[in-house]
């Protein structure tokens, strides 16, 4: 294979590398008056890494000696990373034109476009480095991102607690890295595998090792899709971070870290099933039940949504604990509407201010909103409902799918207790609804953008009964996804 | 059969009628929602009469592989024609009794009513198992908002109990559900209902789909939420909820545990009957001491609900025909009693038995037609509840002698409450003089009730109409479960006399049943 064969499986993450740079020297010589032209065009550049999918980048073999691989997983995961991260551009703008002395900076879509190069490269991965580069790049944008309203108290918070803790994590990962190095020999994960495959992990002293790399990756990946007991910087960074960057935070990178983990536990320890299984199915349970319980007593919206997505990652996890192909299409499932749901509730919540444009966080300022806006509290309604996972509205094929995987793989017990914990996050979704449709209205929001009213109808569309049309298409992408990694 | 897709119209009507009723004023949703129901009666009427008794099993089949895992699949036999002729019979009917008493969000209150008729007639006609899922679960979203906005004072804590007390069972529902199509590698019903999975693993499933179904039923323990969810919910609510969604948990029975697994029901018919007997006696009692109207009804729903499950489990066609008709008649008799409740409660807005009395002075009509649904509802000969209730018990008695004892006194306990409740509401001196300013049905609320009390003498006079669509399925359904039918209590034993050489053939004969 020629060098430039290579170069051009790597072609998405060439076009938002150049794209990047050079808004970064728009912006640096234009100012804040170009942030409306860097914005379109950071859209733009998003939507031509989608295009430059097709071809090389999704042919499913492997550049660089297998550091990266250009196959269908990757893309299916890339396009939801690009989606995201074009949303999170366009939603920006009118909510820094009404917060008070923060303004929206061209630097604003620049960020979003390096982080979606590192998620790209995080989903694409087969070396542990490759892995971790791309996994710092997303992050260090992220950490900038959640504090990019300088002069408020709690984003520059958000983005210290996001950064030290992020370190943390990343530092752990690095430390089981270095184990799994030491002990395989490899940071290339067929090699990995193949190690792990030949040692098994029981008798000579090399598989004590490998199975405390193992753990540590484990525990580093946690950290980043924000799985119980690692997720105590959610919901603190979910709040403080301003809502388009928080909209961003629960969508992008948690696709791009569930199918980094996916990659790492299937690609990399696949031998080592028996192993992850346990520490899957444990985050997978605590995260749900945890995410659940924990949601209940929150009165801020951002707060609720960060437990819910606490408890959407375990969902996810149930899928990844089965460890097969149709788990891992389940996974993609699962992620794929996520992405909507959530990024649809995040539009609802940035339509939430009050008439002289401050926004506003408390759950109890819905009340009555379905009498003030009909439209807006019917679609947050459907979104909640959604992620509650009840029939006939799109999120329930969410759960449906992973449970399904896991009952294949026949992990009963695991399906029933996830299942009957999701009966607590239904209450306090439903006590969202309730707040909507029951209470009495109080103060009225101000009025809504109509390119944010766009994307909420296209969204509640989406996860509304017409989504079940979608399911043969998503079936069949999820499934040839899944179907790489194996 | 006609390829014409009569079913799939059924759901399309109300489903469009509920989105269009968002945009429209209160006056023009109101007429929209009760043209929607009306045309879906005058199909359901077509249905009934073009459904072809002693026919195929299915008809009216619609097969479209739309969802990749599951399809669209739609299809009737007897017991859901009838279930679904009952829902659009009390639609519109739930439409006219809230014309005036509902005033508020008038357009979101009739699409959520005409969302609830599309979910009910599809949980009905699915033959997909997992479209069968989506239906009946659903249904909990309309049902929770009906409840939520437009109930009584307590309506938030009941509309949360009624939505997570039916999820939580549901749910287990759901992984048997996806257990079984994994294993059987098929989600059409007509194929689970021959597929025999191995007896251990049909009690697991058996006691998953009865978690799900013993809450909608409801059985004893798992009732509580029904008095609560009916005491607050709107007439209409209360009307569909005991009319329609009570029925969903018998209907589940018959679909999916008896024929499914007919060895886990045989071996688990202990627990129905035990909880069955419990319901009849503890709920009927219960009712007995209500002082609130609504309660009262609703209790007694649950005991009645009760004789449909050990009529349902009783694996004689006696039996599950009766269980059927007591559903029917429930549903009919239980919404009219609580059309008659909701019409005294406009005109008074309490539901307290002891403000009333007196009635049969002033409201001369109203007294004559609820006591002719009392009368049905405590089973009188000659009402609709009369040969289903005769029937369940009849069946019931083949199989265990104790049990249609004990569920018998609720025949008595149901006229003693019934009759109780009656003689403290209708008979009896006018007490205040705001009930002696209630004026009699307006001529809307005859319309409301005269065609129940036609369909109930109907059923009561000549039930034959509503067993024959079902005689064909329940020979097919014992013929499913008869293998495993459980031992008689009260089986003849042989006799140690001489038997004449004459006679010798005819009791071995009998002995072999």
């Amino acid at each position: 294979m020629t060098y430039a064969s290579q170069v051009a499986m790597t072609l998405p993450e060439i076009v938002l590398a150049l794209g990047a740079l050079a808004l970064m020297l728009v912006a640096a010589w234009g100012g804040p008056s170009s942030t409306r032209a860097v914005s379109w065009t950071a859209v733009a550049v998003l939507g031509g890494a989608c295009l430059a999918l097709i071809g090389p980048a999704t042919s499913g073999l492997s550049a660089f000696d297998g550091m990266y691989h250009a196959d269908a997983f990757a893309g299916f995961s890339k396009v939801l990373i690009y989606i995201a991260a074009a949303v999170a551009i366009l939603l920006a703008p009118s909510f820094f034109e009404r917060t008070a002395g923060d303004d929206l900076r061209p630097e604003y879509p620049v960020l979003i476009l390096l982080s979606a190069i590192g998620m790209g490269i995080m989903v694409s991965t087969g070396d542990l480095l490759t892995l971790y580069i791309g996994l710092e790049l997303q992050s260090l944008a992220a950490y900038v991102l959640a504090s990019f309203m300088r002069q408020d108290q709690r984003s520059a918070e958000a983005g210290l607690k996001y950064f030290v803790l992020g370190a943390l994590a990343s530092g752990i990962l690095l430390y089981g890295i270095s184990l799994v190095y030491g002990f395989t020999g490899s940071t290339l994960f067929y090699e990995i595998a193949g190690a792990y495959a030949a040692a098994p992990l029981s008798g000579d002293g090399k598989s004590i090792g490998l199975m405390f790399g193992l753990v540590f990756v484990f525990a580093g990946i946690a950290f980043k899709i924000s799985a119980v007991p690692f997720h105590m910087w959610t919901p603190d960074v979910y709040e403080g971070a301003p809502t388009p960057v928080t909209a961003f935070f629960a969508s992008a990178p948690k696709v791009a870290a569930m199918g980094l983990a996916a990659r790492v536990a299937i690609e990399a320890m696949g031998p080592a099933e028996a192993q992850w299984r346990q520490i899957v199915i444990f985050a997978a349970l605590a995260s749900i039940i945890f995410g659940a319980v924990a949601a209940i007593g929150q009165s801020n919206i951002k707060r609720l949504l960060a437990y819910s997505s606490i408890n959407n990652v375990g969902f996810a996890l149930i899928g990844l604990a089965a460890g097969t192909p149709e788990g891992v299409a389940a996974v993609l499932t699962y992620m794929a509407i996520y992405v909507v749901m959530t990024l649809g509730s995040f539009l609802v919540v940035l339509q939430m201010r009050a008439s002289d444009g401050q926004p506003i966080e408390t759950i109890a300022s819905l009340s009555g909103l379905s009498r003030t806006r009909p439209g807006l509290a019917a679609a947050l309604a459907i979104f909640m409902f959604s992620l509650a996972g009840i029939p006939p509205l799109f999120g329930f094929w969410a759960k449906f799918a992973v449970f399904d995987a896991a009952v294949r793989a026949g992990l009963f017990p695991l399906a029933v207790v996830g299942i009957a914990a999701s009966t607590i996050g239904a209450y306090y979704y439903l006590r969202v609804v309730k707040t909507m449709y029951f209470d009495e209205p109080t103060a009225e929001f101000g009025e809504g953008d109509k390119l944010e009213g766009g994307l909420i109808a296209a969204a509640a569309v989406v996860v509304s009964p017409l989504g079940y049309l979608a399911i043969p298409l998503l079936g069949g992408w999820t499934m040839a996804a899944a179907q790489a990694l194996f | 059969m006609t390829s014409f897709p009569i079913l799939s119209l059924m759901l399309a009507i109300p489903a469009i009628a509920a989105v269009v009723c968002l945009f429209l004023s209160a006056q023009s949703a109101r007429w929209l929602a009760l043209g929607a129901t009306l045309a879906d009666l005058a199909l359901g009427v077509i249905l009934w009469l073009s459904f072809d008794v002693g026919g195929a099993q299915w008809q009216f089949v619609e097969y479209a592989p739309l969802f990749g895992r599951f399809a669209w699949a739609l299809g009737i036999d007897g017991f859901a024609l009838l279930l679904i002729a009952l829902s659009v019979f009390l639609m519109p009917i739930c439409i006219g009794a809230s014309w005036q008493a509902i005033e508020k969000r008038v357009p979101e209150y009739m699409a959520a009513f005409l969302l609830t008729e599309v979910l009910m007639i599809g949980t009905f006609a699915a033959q997909d198992i997992f479209l069968f899922y989506i239906f009946f679960e659903a249904g909990l979203i309309p049902m929770f908002l009906i409840i939520g906005i437009w109930g009584g004072a307590n309506r938030i804590y009941a509309s949360y109990k009624f939505f997570l007390y039916t999820l939580l069972g549901s749910l287990l529902m759901f992984i048997a559900m996806l257990y079984m199509s994994i294993t059987a590698d098929t989600t059409s019903i007509p194929a689970l209902m021959n597929y025999d999975f191995p007896p251990e693993v049909q009690t697991w499933l058996w006691l998953a789909f009865f978690a799900s179904f013993a809450v909608k039923m409801p059985m004893w323990p798992v009732h509580t939420w029904l008095p609560d969810a009916h005491v607050q919910a709107p007439t209409a609510g209360s009307v569909i909820l005991a009319g329609v969604l009570l029925k969903l948990g018998g209907y589940g029975f018959l679909r999916f545990s008896l024929p499914m697994f007919p060895e886990a029901s045989a071996q688990l018919v202990w627990l129905v009957f035990g909880l069955s007997a419990v319901a009849v006696i503890y709920t009927s009692l219960v009712a007995l001491v209500q002082s609130d109207m609504k309660k009262l009804i609703a209790y007694s729903s649950v005991a009645h609900m009760a004789i449909v499950t050990i009529g349902l489990f009783a694996f004689n066609a006696q039996g599950i025909e009766g269980a059927m008709l007591v559903m029917l008649g429930h549903g009919l008799v239980s919404g009219a009693l609580f059309l008659c409740v909701g019409v005294i409660y406009d005109r008074l807005h309490t539901r307290e038995i002891a403000r009333y009395g007196g009635l049969a002075n002033n409201m001369p009509r109203y007294a004559i037609l609820f006591l002719l649904f009392t009368m049905a509802s405590i089973g009188l000969p000659g009402t609709s509840n009369f040969p289903g209730e005769l029937l369940a018990l009849m069946g019931t008695y083949q199989v265990s002698t104790t049990i249609a004892l004990l569920c018998t006194t609720g025949i008595i306990l149901g006229a003693a409450y019934m009759l109780y409740l009656y003689r403290r509401v209708v008979w009896g001196e006018i007490k205040s003089d705001e009930v002696r300013a209630m004026p009699d049905l307006s001529r809307r609320e005859l319309w409301l009730l005269a065609p129940i009390a036609a369909v109930v003498m109907w059923m009561g006079v000549y039930p034959e109409s509503f067993i024959a669509p079902m005689r064909a399925d329940t020979q097919r359904l014992l013929a499913r479960i008869e293998r495993a039918q459980p031992v008689s209590d009260s089986r003849p034993t042989p006799g140690t006399g001489i038997v004449p050489a004459a006679h010798a053939e005819p009791i071995a004969h009998g002995e072999a049943h």
